[in-house]
C-alpha cells in the first residue's frame, strides 16, 4: 500500500505543495529539451535529404563549437571566430558531400550509416589534433551571452532561472522558426522537400542532388555550432558532449525520423519527462533514472505509434 | 576511385584511434609505461595529470641521468578512461618489462588487480581503486597510497564534524553525496552510510550517470529540495566543473560544498566563475609550481621543448601536481627497489618490494626539491595505503589555499572495514591465491 501510494500519490502531493518547485522542474525540463530537439534537428535535416541516419551529428556539434573557441584562442575576435566557424562548417558540408555521400550514391542505407561512423571518427581525430582535447571555457563574454542567474517571484518563493538557459530557449526557438520558415517559404526549401519525398522525381524537374546535400549538411552544420555554444556554456566545450546526441535517438523515435516539428515535439516530451520523473519518481529506483528513462518514454509511444508522432506512416502492401 | 578512398579513410580513421602507438624498448632502461588519457570525455582531468607524470620522470632523465644512473623508458598508452582500452594496453606493454602499472582509472584498476598477481607486475593506484586494495596480506601486488577513496571520505565527515563542533554534533544533520555513477563514484558509499549509521547523519545520494555530467539539472533540483547542510563530491572530468556551476547557481553556500582530490583541477574551479569562490577539496599534494623540483621540471623539460604540457603556467596546477606526485612514486619505488636489490636493472617484483617498504620521512622530500609539497609517507606490508594524511583547500577565485592542517583519516574504522571487504573480495573470487611473498621481498 505504501510502495502503491509514494508511486500514485505523494508525487503529485509534493507538485501540488510546491508549485515553484515544480514550475522549475519544469522549466529545467523545457531547456534540456529544446536543446535535445536542436541536435535531434541537426538528424531530422539530413534524414529527410539524403536518407542517411547521421551517427556523426553529436561530433559535428563538439566541432563546432570546439572550432569556434580553438579560432578564439588563436587570437580571433569572438564575432570574427563565429563567422570563421560558419565556414568551417561549410568546407566541412562541401567536403562531405564531395569525398562520402557523392562517392557512395545508391549505395544501401547501412553503407551510409557506416561511413558516417568513419566521419565521427575522423572528426574527433581531426578535432583533437588541431585544437587538442582539453575542454575549454565557451566564450560566452564575448559573444554577448548573459551568464548571470535571475530571480522570479513566483507562489511566494523565487523561480532560479539562468540567463544562458534563457537565451538558449530563446535562440532555440528562433532557430526552429527560422528553419520552418526556409522549408516552406523558399525556393531551396522546397527544392530540399522535394528531394525529400523522391530523389529522382526531383532530379527529373532539374534539382540538383549535389547541391542540396551540401546546403542539409551546411544547415545540420548550422544547428551543431549553436547547439555546441548553447551546451557548451552550460558546461564547457570538450569532447563529452557527444554523449548528449544520444538522448536525439529517443527523441527522434518519438517524434519520427522525417519531422521537424515532431523534433520539437519529442524534444520537449523528453526533456521534460525525464526531469519530471527523475525528481518526483526517481528516488523510488535510487536515482539516477533520467538516462534510461527517456528511452522508456520513447518506447511506450512506439506501442501506439510505431511511425513516431509526426512521421510519415509507411504502408506496404504485399 | 573515391569509393576505395572512402572506406580506407573509414578504416584508417577507425585504426588511428583504437590501436595504441607501442615504439620499441630498449633493454638497457627501466621500463614505465603510463596510461593516459588525453582525449574523451575525461581528458580535462587527464591531460594535466599526463603531462605531469611524464615530465616528473623525464626531468628524472635530464637532470639526474634517470634513477640510480638508468635512464627510465617512459611510454604513454591512450586509454581514454575506457576500462576496455585500458586491458588492450596493458597486454601491449607488460611483455617489455613494464616495471609498474599506473591505470588511472578505478574502471581499468579493477581489471587490472586479478591479473597483478599473475604476470607479477604491481599496480599503482595513487588515492585511487579498490580501498580494500590497501590490504597488503591479500593484495600483495596492489598499492594505493597514500590514502584510500574511503579514508579520504572519512576525512570530509572529520572535517564537517570540526566545523560544526564535533562529530557528535552531526546527530540530525543531512550530508549530500553526489558522484558519478560508476566504480569511481560508488567506492566511497560503504564508508559513508557506516558513517551515517554511527555518527546519527542522514546519507542522502545523488548519483550523476555519465551521459548526464553536462546536464546535472535533475541533481541539484534535487539538492535544492532536500537542502543537506553539507555537500560532499566524487566527481571526475566535466562533472565537476559543472557541479560548481549548478551549486552556485542555485545559491549553494560553496564553503560546505567539499569535493575529493579528484575534483580539484583548477579548471574545474575556474569553469565556476566568480560563484566557485570558496568551494573545498581534498588534497594530499602542494599546488602551484614554487618548488625547487618543479622548478627543475620547467627548467630541464618545458623549457627544453619535452613536454606536452600547454604553457609554463600550467605547471602547477592540481591536476599537473597530481601526475607529479604519482611519478615521484614510481621514482621512488624504483630507487628504493635498486637499494633493496642491489643492482641497478630492477625487475618489476623488485619494484613491487620498493613499493611495499615506500617510507619517505622529511629529509627525503626536502631532498627531492619538494618540500611543502606533501606530507612524509609511509607503505607497509600490511598497509599498502598508508592511511596517510590529507588537508582540506579552498578555491580563493583564482587558485587554491590550503585551509586546515594535515587531517588523519578515521584509521579505527576503517582498518576493520578494508581487511572485512578484501576477505569478501577473495572469497568472491575464489580460489584467490595466497600471499607468497615475503615482506618487502621478492
Amino acid at each position: 500500500m505504501d510502495l502503491l501510494a509514494s508511486i500514485f500519490v505523494d508525487p503529485f502531493l509534493r507538485m501540488a505543495g510546491n508549485p515553484t518547485f515544480l514550475t522549475q522542474v519544469v522549466w529545467e525540463g523545457f531547456v534540456s529539451g529544446i536543446l535535445y530537439a536542436l541536435v535531434a534537428l541537426g538528424f531530422v535535416l539530413i534524414y529527410k535529404a539524403s536518407g542517411v541516419f547521421n551517427f556523426a551529428q553529436g561530433i559535428m556539434m563538439v566541432f563546432a563549437a570546439l572550432a569556434l573557441v580553438g579560432l578564439a584562442e588563436m587570437g580571433m575576435p569572438a564575432w570574427g571566430a563565429l563567422v570563421a566557424a560558419v565556414g568551417v562548417m561549410l568546407i566541412l558540408a562541401i567536403g562531405i558531400e564531395r569525398l562520402v555521400l557523392r562517392p557512395l550514391v545508391n549505395q544501401p542505407d547501412i553503407i551510409l550509416l557506416m561511413a558516417t561512423i568513419g566521419l565521427t571518427r575522423f572528426l574527433v581525430g581531426l578535432g583533437e589534433m588541431v585544437f587538442g582535447g582539453e575542454p575549454k571555457v565557451m566564450i560566452t563574454e564575448g559573444l554577448g551571452i548573459p551568464t548571470g542567474v535571475v530571480r522570479v517571484p513566483l507562489f511566494g518563493k523565487f523561480l532560479i532561472l539562468k540567463e544562458i538557459d534563457i537565451t538558449a530557449a530563446v535562440v532555440a526557438v528562433l532557430m526552429v522558426g527560422f528553419l520552418a520558415v526556409f522549408f516552406a517559404r523558399t525556393k531551396i526549401g522546397r527544392a530540399l522537400r522535394a528531394v525529400a519525398d523522391d530523389h529522382q522525381a526531383a532530379l527529373s524537374v532539374g534539382i540538383s542532388l549535389e547541391r542540396i546535400w551540401v546546403i542539409v549538411w551546411f544547415a545540420a552544420g548550422i544547428v551543431a555550432l549553436v547547439t555546441g555554444i548553447m551546451w557548451g556554456a552550460r558546461s564547457q566545450v570538450s569532447f563529452d558532449l557527444e554523449v548528449i546526441a544520444l538522448k536525439a535517438l529517443p527523441v527522434l523515435i518519438l517524434g519520427g525520423f522525417t519531422s521537424v516539428p515532431g523534433a520539437i515535439v519529442g524534444g520537449l516530451v523528453i526533456g521534460i519527462g525525464e526531469k519530471v520523473g527523475e525528481i518526483y519518481w526517481g528516488r523510488l529506483l535510487g536515482g539516477g533514472i533520467e538516462s534510461w528513462l527517456a528511452y522508456l518514454i520513447a518506447l511506450g509511444f512506439l506501442l501506439y505509434r510505431p511511425q513516431g508522432l509526426f512521421g510519415e506512416k509507411i504502408i506496404e502492401r504485399v | 576511385m573515391f569509393k576505395p578512398m572512402a572506406l580506407a579513410f573509414s578504416v584508417a580513421s577507425t585504426l588511428a584511434v583504437v590501436l595504441p602507438a607501442v615504439p620499441a624498448q630498449a633493454e638497457d632502461s627501466l621500463y614505465v609505461p603510463l596510461l593516459t588519457y588525453r582525449t574523451g570525455p575525461y581528458a580535462g582531468s587527464g591531460i594535466g595529470i599526463a603531462d605531469g607524470m611524464h615530465d616528473y620522470l623525464e626531468m628524472l632523465n635530464q637532470r639526474d641521468g634517470g634513477i640510480g644512473g638508468v635512464k627510465i623508458a617512459i611510454e604513454e598508452c591512450e586509454t581514454g578512461y575506457n576500462s576496455q582500452k585500458g586491458v588492450e594496453c596493458y597486454e601491449a606493454t607488460k611483455g617489455k618489462g613494464a616495471l609498474v602499472y599506473n591505470p588511472w582509472s578505478t574502471g581499468i584498476t579493477l581489471q587490472l588487480i586479478p591479473k597483478a598477481g599473475v604476470d607479477k607486475i604491481p599496480v599503482l593506484s595513487m588515492a585511487y581503486g579498490l580501498s580494500a586494495a590497501a590490504d597488503g596480506k591479500t593484495f600483495p601486488w596492489v598499492f594505493n597510497p597514500p590514502m584510500t577513496y574511503w579514508d579520504g571520505a572519512s576525512v570530509a565527515v572529520k572535517y564537517i564534524g570540526g566545523k560544526e563542533g564535533g562529530l557528535a554534533k552531526l546527530k540530525g544533520k543531512t550530508i549530500g553525496f553526489i558522484y558519478l555513477d560508476a566504480p569511481y563514484g560508488k567506492e566511497p558509499i560503504p564508508l559513508l552510510e557506516d558513517l551515517a549509521k554511527e555518527y546519527g547523519f542522514k546519507l542522502m545520494k545523488y548519483p550523476v550517470p555519465g551521459d548526464k555530467m553536462q546536464d546535472q539539472s535533475s541533481q541539484w533540483l534535487n539538492v535544492q529540495s532536500d537542502s543537506p547542510d553539507w555537500m560532499i563530491m566524487w566527481g571526475w572530468g566535466a562533472m565537476n566543473p559543472t557541479a560548481v556551476k549548478e551549486a552556485a547557481k542555485i545559491g549553494y553556500p560553496m564553503d560546505h560544498f567539499i569535493g575529493v582530490w579528484f575534483s580539484g583541477g583548477d579548471d574545474d574551479a575556474k569553469a565556476g566563475g566568480a560563484g566557485a569562490k570558496g568551494f573545498l577539496t581534498l588534497n594530499f599534494n602542494g599546488t602551484g609550481a614554487g618548488y625547487p623540483a618543479l622548478a627543475d621540471i620547467k627548467k630541464y623539460v618545458v623549457a627544453k621543448g619535452l613536454s606536452q604540457v600547454k604553457g609554463d603556467d600550467r605547471v602547477g596546477e592540481n591536476n599537473y601536481n597530481h601526475g607529479v606526485y604519482n611519478s615521484m612514486l614510481i621514482a621512488e619505488a624504483i630507487r628504493n627497489a635498486q637499494k633493496i636489490a642491489g643492482k641497478k636493472m630492477v625487475d618489476a617484483a623488485d619494484v613491487r618490494a620498493g613499493l611495499e617498504t615506500l617510507n619517505i620521512d622529511a629529509a627525503r622530500i626536502e631532498a627531492m626539491g619538494l618540500k611543502d609539497f606533501m606530507a612524509p609517507m609511509k607503505v607497509t606490508c600490511d598497509d599498502h595505503s598508508g592511511e596517510n594524511s590529507v588537508y582540506v583547500q579552498q578555491w580563493d577565485g583564482a587558485k587554491w589555499t590550503k585551509v586546515s592542517d594535515w587531517i588523519e583519516p578515521m584509521k579505527d574504522k576503517i582498518r576493520p572495514m578494508l581487511v572485512a571487504d578484501a576477505k569478501a573480495y577473495a572469497d568472491k573470487n575464489a580460489p584467490w591465491p595466497a600471499r607468497t611473498e615475503a615482506c618487502g621481498g621478492r
